[in-house]
């Protein structure tokens, strides 16, 4: 009892393989398509990796790049397969090949439904990623003198005027830890020196903020130093000043948009695995149509075509025991030539059993 | 004695024809690119429109557009002669078109030198319409309040952080205006009585900058006040300290912005004007070695096909005794009116005579 049985008439058959060679080929393209999404992915992940911790997050676009390659492989090969089918003594090249080839196929689209739930995945631990290291570029941000660290200023402060962002989760951030270096402290001021008392660690801080974090939309110049105290500035309350800083924290930001980024590329993936799916269940349609053609004889019968021969229960029960069968004695450690005494309750006779004697013929 | 004449044979025609459709879609796709080179550089003018006073430069682009619009429409009517010049019934008909397409295609070629050369020759008038748009835009960088200029200072704070710029000329431009605005000075405060006091405009002038001119490539944060006090800062010194703000003007990063732009259309533009030429010539030498192959008897036959039908001086003079002419037809001679009745009649016995034989002697 076949699954989904199909007839096929010589004409639907041809037009089977012809429709199943142009979306191969239409396949091959979106393999691509996956493909450059991660190099993309990986692209953008790459150029932002100063502020994202030791996660691996690269697999993801690894993924990808992998997926659309053997994608294009499959369908190229798919493409070639369909093409010869139009022509059933073309088949026979392809006959023992194509079995094995679906069964792939299928495979393969289950690791395109993975990558695409993987892209959606990704999202705690880039947060988690984005976190940390923003946390130490911003620890490392007046570190401009130490080799291996120079660059982090420039890249937070490019970063916050980029993405409009201030600090970790906000600009409150910046009061926690030291970001001007003590090469610029005057440390015989007293100013300077209450400061670095004022806590455990010895650490000049300060209710300020580095210049990127001014928010350009402000009617007013940007008030970046004393910003907790409302009498240092006229006619300014730091409770309800909004539009002065950036508002948003730079791991809420770059989250943003790299989850935009994977949610686009989440869709593609998952409409491509449909496709993939789609243009699978045709070619089995044509392998089992074709092989049922061959059986029968003649070339230009009608031939039914289906997913599975039998239901899906006889099916696995089929796989289970093919698997039996190819399993080894363990009994006798897989020699096959060692003597081992039957164990069943049919008497087969003795063993040693001599050999007629041929002088009764002669 | 025509201008560079060669001869076709019916499979040079061919090949020419079939060649020139090739090439005179090509001049299309040129024409389309020209079109969005235009609408590319107009598109970046208008961006910054705001620090522009006016929009001298912007001719460019517009010549561009038009010219790309034109050059489209001009190529494909070549490539539509091109299809029906092998057809001796079809190809008559645009005869009399012909003539003027080739005018339509030296103006076309004429036009695209003329915006190379000004966009060379426009920088010096690009340089001033930026000179003001932004002496203006700083002047008016504290007016956030004042409807109509309440985005100069969201419009200097982008340029100058995108164009990695500060100021006019330099970041001192900055301490010749107030750009705080009075609304967030505290008019109680002896600093700034002292200060409002010390111009004759009575306006609050500081040695400082706005935070846009800061540099994030700097390894120190960012200094923006009392900048000319070295004593102010730590380990700071005016004179030697570079990295602090942008030393560039926003003038001069605008306007080589702008120069880099142009410039590298230039080569693009020239090789455009290089082909639309090739396609005007090709279009001439299957124009007359159609029609000559249409004059023969067999018009299989080979035909000669040129430039101009006589040499340089020659087509001159008679296209100034053309010109000459029609000027004359146009003008009214009163004298030759009277005189022309007798002269009617004296042509018409010369005409007499003439038919009727002299009698033979």
């Amino acid at each position: 009892m076949a699954v989904l049985k199909v007839k096929f008439t010589k004409t639907r058959r041809d037009k089977l393989a012809q429709i199943l060679w142009i979306l191969n080929w239409i396949s091959v393209v979106t393999g691509i398509i996956l493909f450059s999404l991660g190099l993309f992915l990986k692209v953008e992940l790459k150029k932002r990796e100063e502020l994202m911790a030791e996660k691996d997050i690269q697999y993801v676009p690894n993924m990808l790049i992998a997926v659309g390659l053997i994608a294009c492989a499959i369908n190229f090969l798919g493409g070639k397969i369909c093409y010869d089918c139009v022509d059933s003594t073309k088949f026979l090249r392809w006959k023992l090949i194509m079995l094995p080839y679906i069964v792939c196929t299928f495979f393969f689209t289950l690791c395109v439904l993975v990558g695409a739930l993987m892209c959606y995945s990704m999202h705690w631990e880039l947060e988690e990623a984005l976190d940390l290291g923003l946390m130490q570029a911003m620890r490392f941000y007046k570190d401009t003198d130490m080799p291996g660290r120079c660059f982090l200023k420039h890249t937070v402060d490019t970063l916050q005027i980029q993405f409009q962002c201030c600090g970790n989760s906000g600009y409150k951030d910046w009061f926690q830890i030291q970001w001007i270096s003590n090469r610029y402290l005057d440390m015989s001021k007293k100013e300077v020196v209450d400061r670095l008392r004022s806590n455990v660690e010895g650490k000049y801080l300060m209710d300020g903020v580095p210049f990127s974090c001014c928010n350009i939309n402000s009617p007013r110049p940007c008030i970046q130093q004393q910003i907790t105290n409302n009498s240092a500035h006229f006619n300014y309350e730091h409770q309800t000043e909004d539009q002065n800083l950036w508002m948003k924290g730079c791991r809420q930001a770059l989250l943003e948009y790299y989850t935009h980024i994977m949610q686009s590329i989440g869709l593609t993936v998952l409409i491509t695995w449909l496709f993939e799916l789609s243009v699978l269940t045709g070619v089995r349609y044509l392998q089992t149509s074709l092989e049922n053609v061959l059986r029968q004889g003649d070339p230009d019968s009608e031939s039914d075509g289906w997913l599975l021969e039998n239901s899906l229960m006889e099916t696995a029960r089929i796989i289970k025991s093919l698997g039996k069968s190819n399993q080894i004695n363990t009994a006798n450690n897989g020699d096959p030539n060692i003597d081992v005494p039957s164990t069943s309750k049919a008497h087969y006779g003795p063993d040693n059993v001599p050999p007629k004697e041929k002088m009764e013929t002669s | 004695m025509a201008l560079l004449k060669m001869k076709f044979s019916q499979q040079r025609r061919v090949r020419l024809a079939q060649g020139l459709w090739l090439l005179s879609w090509l001049a299309v796709m040129c024409g389309a690119f020209i079109f969005c080179l235009g609408v590319y550089l107009k598109i970046e003018l208008l961006r910054r429109d705001e620090v522009m006073e006016n929009t001298e430069i912007h001719v460019v682009p517009n010549l561009l557009m038009m010219v790309g619009l034109a050059s489209i429409g001009a190529n494909w009517v070549a490539s539509r002669v091109c299809q029906d010049s092998l057809d001796a019934s079809r190809f008559p008909r645009w005869r009399v078109l012909l003539l003027g397409w080739y005018a339509v295609a030296v103006l076309l070629c004429c036009l695209l030198l003329a915006v190379v050369v000004l966009s060379y020759a426009l920088q010096g008038r690009l340089e001033e319409s930026l000179k003001v748009g932004l002496r203006n835009g700083i002047r008016f960088y504290k007016d956030t309040d004042v409807p109509g200029r309440c985005f100069q200072k969201e419009t200097i704070d982008r340029l100058q952080m995108e164009f990695r710029c500060c100021g006019n000329n330099n970041f001192k431009d900055w301490f010749e205006v107030q750009w705080v605005s009075n609304r967030y000075l505290d008019f109680t405060s002896q600093e700034v009585k002292d200060r409002i006091r010390s111009n004759v405009d009575g306006r609050y002038l500081l040695d400082g900058v706005p935070f846009s001119c800061c540099n994030p490539a700097s390894p120190r944060p960012c200094l923006q006040n009392q900048l000319t006090d070295s004593r102010a800062h730590y380990n700071y010194e005016y004179q030697s300290e570079e990295l602090n703000l942008y030393s560039r003007g926003c003038r001069q990063a605008l306007t080589d912005y702008y120069m880099g732009l142009m410039n590298s259309t230039g080569p693009g533009v020239l090789s455009v004007i290089l082909i639309q030429l090739s396609v005007l010539l090709s279009m001439r030498y299957l124009q007359t070695a159609v029609e000559g192959a249409m004059a023969l008897e067999s018009p299989e036959g080979e035909s000669e096909g040129y430039i101009l039908e006589k040499d340089v001086k020659a087509t001159y003079a008679d296209v100034k005794a053309k010109a000459l002419d029609l000027l004359k037809f146009a003008q009214v001679d009163p004298a030759s009116e009277a005189a022309g009745p007798e002269e009617g009649e004296k042509a018409d016995e010369a005409t007499e005579k003439a038919a009727t034989p002299p009698p033979a002697s």
